[in-house]
């Protein structure tokens, strides 16, 4: 086994990125993730790669974008204020089909809201986050280790499918410590013909464009990108599941409140409630088939959430409200403990039996 | 027989959408014999805005990339750090777009003096959206958003993009130029040259701001438009050049 080095989350994420040969990182401080920059600033200009404090998170996503449509890796990371401000850069993305990383190691919001760890950006993040139809891989870690390997990952699907993957982490995975391996695997990259890279007088020019006047055309961009969506949905789907077998109860939760949830679960067993958990790794595509196919014993969900309630839609929507789902939560950069997931799951133990 | 007047390479043979009188495509000419005389096509990547020149994407003959309002001279950051001695970058927008929605990215790209290209072009109006007032439009000009003449107490004063950014002293070469007679024409081709010629050299970030004409949406025609830049434009936006590093260490 590979040796284990302590490593903050997005520390993790840093050096995950550039073992997955990334080497152009551009940014601007926002806590609760400026530890990614910190790393990049340090590593970045002794491999020859670049970092660049940008004038803003609009012109940090942007040069994302140039980055991207030169056909090299590329990542920006930030948090939910900063998120909001890529979000122009996002669509723009997503609409020239250009793959690239984004990590969104989110706080508590609305507004300014909080430093302090929040899931409240899920709906902004599995719905796209800016304008248009378009989705982005959404990668949700729960420990240090998921923090490293699903960057590279991520970085793979980005380039594989031309889209934005987007690493949604919290202020706690962000600044936990946990020993990790970083002997990670990394495919070889792919060719990227579409690439503004220069025309070298070998071929007809190359462009990097989201407009589509005619609507009959721009119709069809949609179409073929939901076309490949669809293969996305169907291939890449991740998700854990622990106990769910027998389960009268199934709990969702992402990210640190599967952490939590996990305790809660082995607490309810050993009083005999048969409860189980489903951690969807992938939060678009949501893993719909795990719970559908636990809606067929399950008497009841709980939505574990750091929200006020918004992976819950895509939880009933996955079993089609065959049975009642619970929110179970905290807000605004609370956590909740083992004893209030315990505590919700023999609430609904009671209305089970 | 001699050719000895031709399209140049680096622009593609594809009817222009501009209006009738609109000096957008001289200036895709000059950039385009610039890039022919330097031998750069092959290398060149440019950044087109939103505005008029939106489309300029189908004009270039190099590689080219679509950027968000504004965002140009990010985008150019990114594709020219991605790999700096292969690529050449070089932005194309307007006023709207480099003067107003884009203005932090101009000055940071600027104060970083990232070495890449920027063609100006300051019109004094937004074209593409139907005339409305730009922020470089004229104090009393009369445009759709100002129907009663730009009036500086509520919108302020037209701003000077060369005077401003000469004032950093991050950039290479700043210039202002105009396409409004032959003469004229010579120097922005010049000026323009230079601006990749110091990027070639490794100098750093060249802007040439080019005062243009809006027949459509001045409500002049073209030769009116023309004789305005003179009488109007040129008056407030003094042609000349405004910052020349190299040219300074020279001479100190």
């Amino acid at each position: 086994m590979a040796d284990k080095i302590l490593m903050k989350g997005n520390e993790a994420i840093a050096e995950a990125a550039i073992i997955a040969g990334c080497r152009h990182y551009f940014g601007y401080p926002i806590t609760p993730q400026t530890e990614i920059a910190a790393y990049m600033a340090k590593k970045m200009p002794k491999i020859g790669g670049t970092f660049l404090q940008a004038e803003s998170e609009i012109a940090a996503i942007n040069m994302v974008y140039g980055v991207a449509s030169a056909g090299k890796r590329v990542m920006t990371s930030s948090s939910s204020p900063g998120v909001s401000l890529k979000g122009e850069g996002l669509s723009y993305l997503a609409g020239s089909d250009l793959p690239s990383l984004i990590v969104n190691v989110q706080r508590g919001g609305p507004g300014l809201g909080g430093i302090q760890p929040s899931q409240s950006d899920y709906f902004q993040s599995t719905r796209g986050g800016g304008h248009g139809d378009y989705h982005m891989i959404v990668l949700a870690p729960a420990s240090v280790q998921e923090m490293a390997e699903l960057t590279v990952k991520g970085f793979e699907l980005a380039d594989t499918y031309r889209m934005t993957a987007m690493i949604l982490a919290d202020g706690t995975m962000g600044q936990m410590m946990e020993p990790v391996s970083l002997d990670i695997e990394v495919k070889p990259e792919i060719d990227k013909p579409w690439a503004t890279t220069g025309t070298k007088m070998a071929r007809e020019h190359n462009i990097v464009n989201s407009l589509s006047l005619v609507p009959e055309e721009l119709e069809d961009l949609n179409f073929k990108r939901y076309d490949r969506y669809k293969i996305i949905e169907e291939n890449e789907t991740m998700y854990e599941e622990y106990m769910v077998d027998d389960a009268d109860i199934v709990i969702a939760a992402f990210g640190i409140a599967a952490r939590v949830s996990k305790n809660a679960v082995d607490e309810a067993r050993k009083l005999g409630i048969k409860v189980g958990l489903i951690r969807p790794i992938t939060l678009w595509p949501f893993p719909k088939a795990p719970f559908k196919k636990a809606a067929e014993h399950a008497k009841a969900f709980i939505s574990v959430e750091l929200n006020m309630g918004q992976m819950i839609e895509d939880v009933q929507l996955a079993i089609e409200s065959k049975c009642p789902v619970t929110l179970c939560n905290r807000a605004g950069g609370m956590i909740p403990d083992p004893a209030q997931v315990l505590n919700s799951i023999k609430e609904v133990n009671g209305g089970v039996q | 027989m001699a050719v000895v007047f031709d399209r140049p390479h680096a622009l593609i043979d594809v009817p222009l959408h501009y209006c009738p009188g609109c000096t957008h495509g001289i200036v895709h000419r000059l950039v385009a014999e610039v890039i022919d005389e330097l031998g750069i096509e092959g290398k060149t990547i440019g950044i087109a805005p939103v505005g008029c020149s939106v489309m300029a994407y189908n004009y270039f003959n190099c590689d080219m990339i679509e950027a968000a309002h504004g965002r140009a001279p990010a985008v150019a950051t990114g594709v020219k750090r991605a790999d700096p001695d292969n690529h050449i970058v070089f932005t194309y927008q307007g006023d709207g777009d480099l003067a107003s929605i884009g203005m932090a990215e101009t000055v940071h790209a600027a104060a970083r003096n990232e070495n890449i290209t920027v063609i100006f072009i300051n019109n004094a109006i937004y074209g593409m959206t139907g005339g409305q007032m730009a922020p470089t439009s004229l104090v009393g000009q009369v445009t759709q958003t100002s129907p009663y003449g730009r009036d500086p107490k509520a919108c302020g004063y037209p701003i000077k993009v060369c005077e401003m950014l000469s004032e950093l002293v991050g950039p290479e070469y700043l210039e202002r130029v105009t396409v409004n007679n032959v003469k004229n024409i010579r120097n922005a081709k010049k000026a323009i040259k230079k601006a990749f010629q110091n990027q070639i050299d490794g100098k750093g970030f060249s802007l040439i701001e080019v005062v243009s004409s809006c027949p459509t949406n001045w409500g002049m025609t073209p030769k009116q438009a023309l004789d305005w830049i003179e009488s109007d434009m040129l008056p407030y936006y003094p042609l000349g050049v405004y910052k020349d590093r190299s040219a300074q260490k020279e001479a100190e």
